[in-house]
């Protein structure tokens, strides 16, 4: 197939992909309430709103602490599974990363309410920040597992070995040698587990206690039509965020691939 | 000389595939030795037991009279050159070369003048603050010498150290390898699957096939007494033909050739039941006009010629034996190659010829 | 072997270290799941459950219409928006690894996935704004004078849902297709041309078939997800775009009945792993007709 047609339509797709998002500033900082072209005017006040309002904040309060506990456990999960995919094969090694990985294709609502059955029904115990990131962590699991065995996968495996030989012991030849070279897959692994837990809501529905999260608050905005430019303002700032964490990971994990000397040769997953 | 390093009865089995069978080796301290034989023969699983990088199933290994059971590569006096190298690649030439250094009770600048010593060593003098990724084969083999001989070891292992590397380049480290263990004194064992690698460096060699070693001996004796059909098939070229003893086993019918004493024949130990001659192709030589045979002569016919440059190398056919003959001949100037079809009458030496059995 | 020295070998550490994670899914995975099929099976009788076994939900779910509405709109929704989404992606995977230098692919993909990671209820409210009453496309086509009325068919129906899930899973499909597409070894499409195939016939020959098995996984890994989300459909269907995953979503959250939204989820489980199977099967079996 030729390259030139394809292009053309390769750049259309990624309008077609960006379209919504470019949206979002036009009508933060439009003087409008009614979310319509035409525009009206520059204002910067729907912005001040996002910020006096102490329901917001709490939530988004919120929503960076169980992003955070996310993305420390899933990506220790995630380092368990990835140093153990790279290391030698034994009975049922395939299956069971297999199930680890099922989270990856599982329809969201199946979690939700499985956990919700199981943590409300069976267990009796109230919904709070600690139930959604028990299910944020078993989702963003998958994602922390992908991107470090990557980073294991681009590992020499002599390398460790030559750290023993040279009188470190199993845990510091791994402290000394492995870790410094899979750090920038950690940390991007932390900065995606991060953003899919500060973005999710399917689950957050489900599961969210009295203070909702992030995403289960704005869920409520959108019922109200007069609070939709702060649901604009705040979009903004989160789409942002998410942008310059992206960055970040994505420069991060390009580091470890030069620190490991090798030829960069796709994204994230 | 005293055995620096003992195995006995070494076994390694994964589940039920056996890479290693009841191997039994000495090797003399500051010796240069090498295992060598084709991949899959168990010699880097021998190599990397020998480091502690692998349990053995069964068997001892002993170091300097110590038993090795139990102790873990970092407490082993052994180091080692890996075959992919495993030079650390987020760290300096430096801290490469000075990593094994850090429980050293010696002070920074002391370890700081070592280190460049070992660099010194292996020719990378300068090149310390270099990042690791950024040099060349070559000098990733070398940081790794140096990371592996600034610890002092009893016995430095390399595992097909230059089968990455190219023929020119190999060439050249194979001396240096050779220089530098004659300098520094340390044992050294080489794992190659190259065997005129092994036959150039090493003071002797272990042939390995499926786990077994096949034959130890200096690298003379392997290619001119090599014990068995596939030892002499391993290093160099050899033809072989079926031979028939009389029952006095003073004689020796060979296919082709005749009759010859068994006394004259070259052998590594006695043999029972059947046997075969094997003849290397530089043993033997086509004859031509007016030259005639110091000792023995056949006739035959030239059934295909592979030129080399140097060499050429005929296939022969001989009456009496089913399989020609392969001879090697330098291209000597004045010295016409043969076409196929042309008769060409070999001359060959019974003292050249190797008893085996099979 | 024994235990210990299995323990010790390297395979034994790949399985300690394996531990937590597997126990991790285990608890908080298998076993919900587990009790999923277990509360299918029994009854919510006002406050309390009642724990005998029984049909009841299943003959519910068969009975009423409604169930079997909203489930056959929830496949075939999640039909379209994979077909769709995975013919648009598929130029773009090609365009990706065949026509960009090896150096910008990485830009490329990141640019894809970028609009992924941002809030994924923001984007679907995006499209209400582009797709609704007053919205982007109305109040355009109404301003350069094209209608006169907005178009009421782009929203609160089936197709705003379809429109909205297919831009929100597009990466999704790009990626596996992508990777795919790297793996084939150019010389093979090089021999296809040498032995006298043209561009389109080797295509069809030897690239579209080397590239299957990314292209199954872009399936699954679209119409599987699409199935369980509840806010595409809850803010873009209307009254008559509800989904199978609202009908749940309902039952456990407004009507607190558990028992029967497990039911449902089981049904809607076993339907899309059922459909699943038998795509990953046509399609082996394609594959190996040809090989």
């Amino acid at each position: 197939m030729r390259g030139a047609p394809l292009r053309v339509y390769a750049i259309l797709y990624l309008l077609f992909l960006y379209a919504p998002i470019t949206l979002l500033p036009l009508f933060a900082f439009n003087d409008a309430t009614i979310i319509a072209f035409p525009l009206s005017g520059f204002t910067t006040h729907w912005f001040t709103d996002l910020v006096a309002n102490a329901a917001l904040r709490q939530a988004v309060g919120n929503s960076l602490f169980i992003a955070a506990m996310t993305a420390i456990f899933a990506t220790l999960l995630g380092l368990c599974a990835a140093r153990a995919g790279a290391m030698a094969r034994f009975p049922g090694k395939g299956g069971i990363i297999g199930f680890v990985m099922l989270p990856l294709v599982l329809p969201e609502i199946i979690v939700a309410v499985s956990l919700l059955i199981v943590l409300r029904q069976v267990l009796g115990l109230n919904l709070n920040n600690w139930t959604v990131i028990s299910a944020h962590v078993l989702i963003c699991t998958p994602f922390s597992i992908a991107i470090l065995n990557g980073a294991f996968q681009n590992l020499d495996p002599s390398i460790e070995e030559a750290a023993m030989d040279l009188g470190e012991s199993r845990f510091s030849a791994f402290r000394l040698v492995t870790l410094p070279l899979v750090m920038p897959g950690i940390i991007s692994s932390m900065l995606i587990a991060f953003t899919i837990s500060l973005d999710e809501f399917i689950i957050a529905f489900f599961l969210t206690g009295a203070n909702p999260t992030m995403p289960v608050y704005i869920w409520g905005l959108l019922r109200f039509p007069a609070q939709l430019p702060v649901v604009m303002a705040l979009g903004t700032i989160l789409v942002a965020l998410s942008v310059t964490l992206l960055i970040i990971a994505e420069l991060f994990r390009r580091r470890g691939l030069a620190r490991a000397g090798i030829k960069d040769t796709g994204g994230f997953l | 000389m005293t055995a620096l390093i003992e195995l006995k009865g070494v076994e390694k089995h994964y589940g039920d595939y056996h890479a290693l069978r009841g191997i039994d080796l000495e090797i003399r301290a500051g010796e240069f030795f090498s295992l060598l034989g084709p991949s899959g023969c168990g010699k880097t699983t021998l190599l990397r037991t020998i480091a502690g990088l692998e349990e053995v199933s069964s068997g001892s290994i002993r170091i300097d009279g110590r038993d090795m059971k139990g102790v873990a590569a970092n407490h082993r006096p052994t180091n080692m050159v890996f075959q992919s190298y495993a030079v650390f690649p987020h760290l300096t030439v430096a801290e490469n070369v000075g990593f094994g250094l850090r429980r050293d009770p010696r002070g920074k600048s002391e370890k700081a003048r070592a280190v460049e010593e070992a660099l010194d060593m292996v020719g990378l003098a300068g090149y310390g603050k270099r990042r690791a990724h950024a040099l060349s084969g070559g000098q990733r083999q070398r940081v790794a010498l140096a990371r592996a001989l600034i610890l002092k070891p009893k016995v430095l292992l390399l595992d097909e150290p230059l089968s990455a590397l190219d023929r020119l380049m190999r060439e050249q480290m194979q001396l240096e390898l050779i220089r530098l263990q004659r300098q520094v004194g340390i044992t050294f064992i080489l794992v190659t699957h190259d065997q005129e690698e092994a036959l150039v460096m090493s003071d002797r060699i272990a042939v390995m096939f499926e786990g077994e070693i096949g034959q130890l001996a200096d690298p003379e004796t392997l290619y001119r007494r090599p014990a068995t059909k596939r030892v002499a098939q391993f290093i160099g070229k050899m033809n072989f033909l079926p031979g028939a003893l009389s029952a006095d086993r003073r004689e020796i019918d060979i296919a082709g050739l005749g009759r010859v004493a068994t006394a004259d024949l070259a052998t590594s130990g006695e043999i029972d039941g059947a046997v075969s001659v094997g003849i290397r192709p530089e043993t033997l030589a086509i004859l031509f006009e007016g030259e005639t045979a110091p000792r023995r002569e056949v006739q035959g016919v030239v059934s295909e010629v592979v030129y080399y440059g140097d060499m050429t190398y005929y296939d022969v056919r001989v009456d009496g034996i089913d399989r020609p003959l392969t001879v090697s001949m330098k291209n000597l100037i004045g010295r016409p190659v043969l076409d196929v079809g042309a008769a060409a009458r070999l001359a060959w030496d019974e003292r050249a010829l190797v008893l085996l059995p099979g | 072997m024994g235990l210990g020295s299995f323990a010790k070998s390297e395979g034994g550490r790949a399985a300690t270290l394996l531990a937590p994670p597997f126990l991790y899914a285990l608890a908080l995975l298998a076993l919900p799941i587990l009790a999923v099929v277990l509360f299918s099976f029994w009854t919510q009788d006002f406050m309390t459950i009642d724990t005998r076994f029984t049909l009841a939900n299943y003959r519910e779910f068969f009975d009423k219409p409604i169930y079997g509405v909203l489930l056959g709109r929830s496949l075939m929704v999640s039909g379209i928006v994979t077909l769709v989404t995975v013919l648009l992606a598929y130029p773009v995977a090609y365009f990706l690894s065949f026509h960009v230098p090896s150096h910008r692919k990485s830009l490329w993909l990141f640019l894809i996935t970028i609009p992924f990671w941002t809030s994924y209820l923001i984007r679907v409210f995006l499209w209400k704004v582009i797709l609704g009453y007053n919205g982007v496309i109305n109040s355009g086509l109404v301003g350069a004078g094209i209608i006169d009325e907005p178009l009421s068919f782009i929203l609160y129906n089936v197709n705003a849902v379809i429109i909205t899930l297919a831009h929100a899973f597009a990466p999704f499909a790009i990626l596996p297709i992508f990777v795919a597409l790297e793996k084939i070894d150019r010389s093979l499409i090089e021999a296809s041309r040498d032995l006298g195939e043209t561009r389109l016939t080797t295509f069809f020959r030897v690239t579209l078939p080397l590239s299957m098995p990314g292209l199954v996984a872009a399936v699954l890994i679209v119409f599987i997800p699409t199935i369980g989300d509840y806010v595409t459909p809850e803010l873009m269907g209307g009254a008559g775009g509800k989904l199978i995953a609202n009908m749940i979503q309902t039952q456990f959250l407004q009507l607190n009945n558990a028992p029967m939204g497990a039911a449902i989820a089981m049904v809607a489980m076993v339907c899309v792993t059922a459909i699943a199977l038998v795509f990953v099967a046509l399609n082996r079996r394609w594959l190996r007709g040809r090989g």
